[in-house]
């Protein structure tokens, strides 16, 4: 059975830890480089279904200021963050925001909501 | 708004609301954050990415989520005063702090001490001088990220990035993220000046090419940027005739390094350091000047606002401390130099007690290294090692020195990077 190794850098914190994943019949089945368990669960997603976090703006109305930032619930695949932050540009929300706030439940029907990112007081 | 500060705090980014948490839970009874935004949070308020705080806080957050946990730091303590849109003019050396603000005027203020914690600045087509005509449409990267991120405007459709600083890489996924064409990004370097998570999620991610050891040698368009001409570079950073392509575009961002903003210490006449080009400043982040302080980007540039933080806690911490007359007694000054491969070191000097102390020293190395070792040594002894897997100039390095060190030295101590692994 052919053995592969692969080298790819993490991105789960500023760490960047340079990581080389071996790769056994198309399972990762070791990780060497990671200094902590992040990194070995990154590279075992990212060489089979590699995923992101979104971070983007929406519109208010009422607020202090024009966009409020936003920031997915939890990670999306990587091949509909485009698709995610084409949705958001037509999201429109209310002014007062707290920190955490729903701003687009179940964002395309991934199972992850778009959260605010800050706190946003009404003008 | 009356009477003496215990500590004037110049600046409401990370550094000066850490800074104000950590001089009340040290005894501040009056601190007050001068702030010329109109709001607090400094720069991260329009860094609308995560990454933030993992260090400090110990979760990822956005940087406005690590703005609003400072600011809910210190927004219900009573012994914490912030004034937004007020602008500092002047800081005088016996702690006199003149500003205006539209509601108020102009304010003469007076402190006994005061931490500067101003940020930095991004350098500009200015400082790079890049040749070609002046039409619209060449913006920093960070102006632009304030445009798209805050204020609701995208400055182009087609973008070409020179730099590949953080700040210019982020900003590539944030325009492909609404919709703009990434062209390419550009860097002078042999090698990338951002973290390498962000050339893995923000450029490869969006299959945007960089160019190492390449720079703009001209912009072109009238009233418009309407494409560049990109070179290739030598060793020397200077461009090789014959190796000009041209780059179709709209829009040039410049991502092109951040200069620590030092004009209100300079006016103190406080020392600077000319690579880092911020004050020097001892372990407690005490200036030049007694009882001027400074933290953050306005000492040196940062890659991680945790570590901004972590050295706010610090300052505020010490200027509490010496506007109650508590400063530690100083035995002895340890000068701390850069050695081989090693270009910037912060703090400068350590102004230590009898006893020791736990200090942590950020440095920068030099050039990109493998497997290498970082090495202090004082008076031909070694003090202290560390292996390092990987050193990149885009990445600080920090080290700390523990209290039993630091007590046993008695002179100038040197941290270099020791390739012989």
């Amino acid at each position: 059975m052919a053995i592969e190794q692969k080298v790819l850098n993490c991105i789960m914190c500023p760490m960047g830890c340079e990581i080389t994943a071996t790769i056994e019949a198309g399972v990762v089945t070791g990780t060497i480089g990671n200094r902590c368990p992040r990194g070995a669960k990154y590279a075992k997603d990212e060489l089979t279904a590699p995923m992101r976090m979104l971070t983007s703006t929406v519109r208010v109305t009422g607020g202090r200021l024009r966009l409020l930032p936003v920031v997915s619930a939890d990670v999306l695949p990587k091949g509909r963050i485009l698709d995610c932050a084409e949705a958001l540009r037509s999201v429109t929300v209310d002014a007062p925001i707290h920190a955490g706030d729903v701003v687009c439940p179940d964002v395309l029907g991934l199972g992850v909501d778009i959260v605010a990112s800050r706190d946003m007081e009404r003008a | 708004m009356s009477g003496t500060y215990d500590i004037i705090i110049i600046g409401g980014g990370p550094a000066g609301l850490s800074a104000a948490d950590s001089a009340v839970q040290n005894g501040a009874k009056k601190v007050l954050i001068l702030e010329r935004d109109r709001e607090v949070g400094g720069i991260l308020q329009q860094c609308v990415h995560n990454g933030f705080g993992l260090h400090h806080f110990k979760q990822e957050l956005t940087g406005p989520g690590y703005a609003q946990r400072c600011y809910d730091m210190v927004k219900d303590r009573p012994e914490v005063e912030i004034l937004v849109d007020t602008m500092v003019l002047e800081v005088r050396t016996d702690k006199t702090v003149v500003a205006v603000s539209p509601a108020k005027g102009r304010l003469e203020l007076t402190a006994k001490t005061v931490i500067l914690t101003m940020g930095c600045r991004e350098r500009t087509r200015g400082a790079i001088r890049i040749p070609g005509t002046r039409p619209a449409g060449v913006y920093t990267a960070g102006a632009a990220q304030r445009m798209v991120n805050m204020e609701g405007y995208l400055p182009g459709k087609k973008i070409v990035i020179l730099g590949s600083g953080d700040i210019g890489l982020i900003m590539a996924r944030r325009m492909s993220l609404e919709g703009c064409k990434v062209q390419a990004v550009l860097e002078i370097c042999p090698f990338s000046n951002g973290l390498t998570r962000n050339i893995v999620q923000c450029l490869n991610d969006y299959d945007i090419p960089l160019y190492l050891s390449h720079t703009i040698v001209a912009i072109h368009g009238r009233d418009r940027v309407s494409g560049i001409t990109a070179a290739k570079v030598d060793e020397k950073m200077r461009p090789i005739p014959g190796t000009e392509f041209e780059i179709d575009c709209d829009t040039v961002l410049l991502s092109v390094g951040l200069i620590p903003e030092n004009e209100l210490s300079r006016g103190l006449g406080l020392t600077l350091h000319p690579k880092t080009s911020g004050p020097v400043v001892d372990q407690h982040r005490e200036t030049s000047q007694p009882g001027i302080f400074a933290a953050g980007n306005v000492v040196h540039v940062h890659d991680l606002v945790d570590f901004v933080s972590d050295e706010a806690e610090i300052a505020g911490k010490y200027a509490a401390l010496a506007s109650l007359g508590q400063s530690p007694a100083v035995d002895r000054v340890i000068e701390v130099k850069p050695g081989a491969g090693i270009n910037t070191c912060v703090p400068q000097h350590l102004r230590l007690g009898i006893e020791g102390e736990n200090v942590r020293l950020f440095m920068r190395a030099a050039q990109p290294k493998r497997g290498v070792k970082l090495v202090i040594t004082s008076g031909g002894e070694t003090v202290l090692t560390k292996p390092l897997a990987v050193v990149k100039p885009s990445e600080m390095i920090a080290v700390d020195l523990p209290a039993a060190k630091t007590a046993a030295l008695s002179g100038e101590i040197s941290v270099a990077i020791d390739e012989g692994v």
